[in-house]
């Protein structure tokens, strides 16, 4: 039963992760970038939610705020391709990284001083009791996570293999000149896929936040969240899900059968162990067998 | 009849660098156009002119009545212009089934919300696209090749992929640019045909950048030679090729 309640508590926080991670790889298949401020933006979406939601704050009910929240930040992310990132292009993949560290710390900055450094709970209606299933603890918001992670992999999946937008983005990514006169407004396609990012975010931010208090510090989660797109091969999406379960389970069986301390490190052993013997990530490597 | 693609007193600088030179041309509907020209003559940036990847310093570009200059890259591929590249720009982690179907991507009309569902409209045109698809594949001997990443084919067959997926999205006008390039003498009589083929079966007019003479006088009904961005003559293949300019920009003074 130690074990059941370790993996469940594991998937759960996996599963944020994963979200995170998500947003990294959408980013990176589609503009070849990579936003060091995805934790950020999980963060800042929480924080909207938490600004729109709480009773402190505005007070409007979770079910308005929360798509509200997610569009806020679908925006923010569209404004940030357009009005910044646009003009880096033809720049050293350097500068965007760089850019995004900055951007991170912006983010941390600006949300502290909105709505303090102290931590806060979302009044959020996913956090709501405990189950208790033949001994093992299931918190409402734990299931909640669990069921929209997936609900998003698939609708992201289907998104990327079926519409032609989804179709156009991966074009964009491979070759953009030919995207160019295959008729695909490249530009305007990438800054689409920093906006979905965006709400991706902020539907991690919605469920992290549901699960426990947040500060603005909450957003240096996305190293983990990179580490765990890393392990899932970086260009791809169940990739990147099943990293985000890698670590997120990894962590509670090393806090417990390991000494103090080896939990904080285990998912970068992990990493380093899958660079190492996997260097493209778990899923990439089936990938190339496939070619 | 107006022509089909009429450029007008188009000039291209790159800095103090003249790339195209006050150069004036018009391509008829059906006809099949090549621009010929030693290394550097700008050729290759006049088809990036009619792609929009250029805005000309000076001059028109039209096409089909309409000013092309008015429209963005990504917006040419609508009127039916298609083009291939010297240097081969495929999707290289996609099949070649998924290359062609991309060349569908301007006839695609049916919302996000339908196709997240794939309701039974995109099912149909899905299978419309495939049928289209599928005929470029069979008019190219693509068949081997369908379920093939691009990333692991041999040279010539990119070529022709790229050729197919340029013919998948339906165009008025096909630009090639040296559609010839590096391809064995065998592929390059194929290219022949298939030319020959595009021109005859599907109607469409060609504008191409060729080197091969053999392959521009085989299929070519007129002939346009560049020098240093300006023309340098224009007609009939044997006669740009007997033109005295045209012998000396390529040979040197004297030759003639």
């Amino acid at each position: 039963m130690d074990v059941l309640q370790l993996l469940v508590s594991g998937l759960a926080n996996g599963c944020v992760y994963g979200l995170i991670a998500l947003g990294f790889v959408l980013i990176y298949k589609a503009t070849e970038q990579v936003n060091f401020a995805q934790g950020d933006f999980m963060m800042l979406g929480a924080f909207i939610t938490l600004g729109l939601t709480n009773a402190h704050y505005l007070g409007l009910p979770f079910w308005l705020a929360a798509p509200l929240a997610i569009c806020i930040m679908a925006v923010l992310g569209y404004l940030l391709d357009y009005f910044v990132l646009r003009h880096l292009f033809g720049q050293s993949q350097t500068a965007v990284v760089i850019l995004t560290i900055a951007l991170g710390f912006v983010i941390r900055f600006v949300a502290g001083a909105i709505w303090s450094h102290e931590p806060q709970t979302l009044e959020s209606p996913l956090a709501i009791g405990d189950f208790n299933v033949g001994g093992v603890v299931l918190g409402m918001a734990d299931i909640a996570v669990i069921v929209v992670t997936v609900l998003m992999t698939f609708f992201l999946y289907q998104f990327f293999q079926r519409t032609k937008l989804g179709l156009a983005m991966q074009a964009a990514s491979q070759n953009q000149m030919a995207a160019y006169f295959m008729g695909i407004p490249v530009k305007r396609v990438q800054g689409m896929i920093w906006g979905l990012s965006g709400a991706v975010a902020a539907v991690a931010g919605i469920l992290f936040a549901s699960k426990g208090a947040i500060d603005p510090n909450a957003g240096l989660l996305g190293i983990k969240a990179f580490a765990a797109a890393v392990i899932g091969g970086f260009g791809s999406l169940p990739g990147a899900l099943l990293g985000g379960l890698i670590v997120g389970v990894i962590e509670p069986f090393a806090a417990r059968y390991l000494a103090a301390g080896y939990s904080q490190i285990a998912p970068y052993a992990l990493l380093l162990f899958v660079l190492v013997f996997r260097p493209h990530g778990l899923f990439a490597q089936v990938r190339t067998k496939k070619v | 009849m107006k022509p089909l693609l009429e450029i007008a007193n188009a000039t291209l600088k790159f800095g103090g660098v003249v790339a195209v030179n006050d150069l004036s041309f018009s391509v008829e509907e059906g006809e099949v156009y090549a621009i010929v020209g030693p290394n550097g003559a700008g050729k290759s940036t006049v088809f990036n002119l009619i792609s929009r990847f250029y805005q000309p310093y000076e001059g028109s570009i039209s096409f089909d009545g309409q000013n092309l200059l008015d429209r963005k890259a990504d917006a040419v591929a609508d009127l039916g212009i298609a083009r291939t590249f010297q240097n081969i720009e495929l999707f290289e982690h996609a099949t070649v089934l998924q290359n062609l179907l991309v060349g569908r991507h301007r006839h695609r009309r049916t919302t996000l919300v339908e196709e997240m569902v794939f309701a039974p409209r995109v099912r149909r045109e899905e299978r419309k696209h495939r049928e289209a698809v599928e005929e470029v594949i069979d008019f190219l001997d693509l068949q081997p090749y369908r379920d093939k990443m691009i990333a692991g084919l041999p040279y010539g067959v990119r070529k022709v992929v790229e050729l197919g997926r340029a013919l998948a999205s339906g165009p008025r006008l096909l630009l090639l640019d040296e559609p010839a390039s590096g391809l064995s003498v065998e592929e390059t009589q194929d290219m022949r045909w298939w030319i020959d083929d595009i021109r005859k079966q599907m109607g469409i007019t060609v504008l191409m950048v060729e080197h091969d003479m053999g392959l521009v006088s085989g299929v070519c009904d007129r002939v346009l030679a560049l020098a240093d961005g300006a023309k340098l003559a224009e007609g009939t293949p044997a006669q740009v090729q007997a033109d005295p300019a045209v012998i000396e920009a390529y040979l040197g003074a004297g030759a003639a």
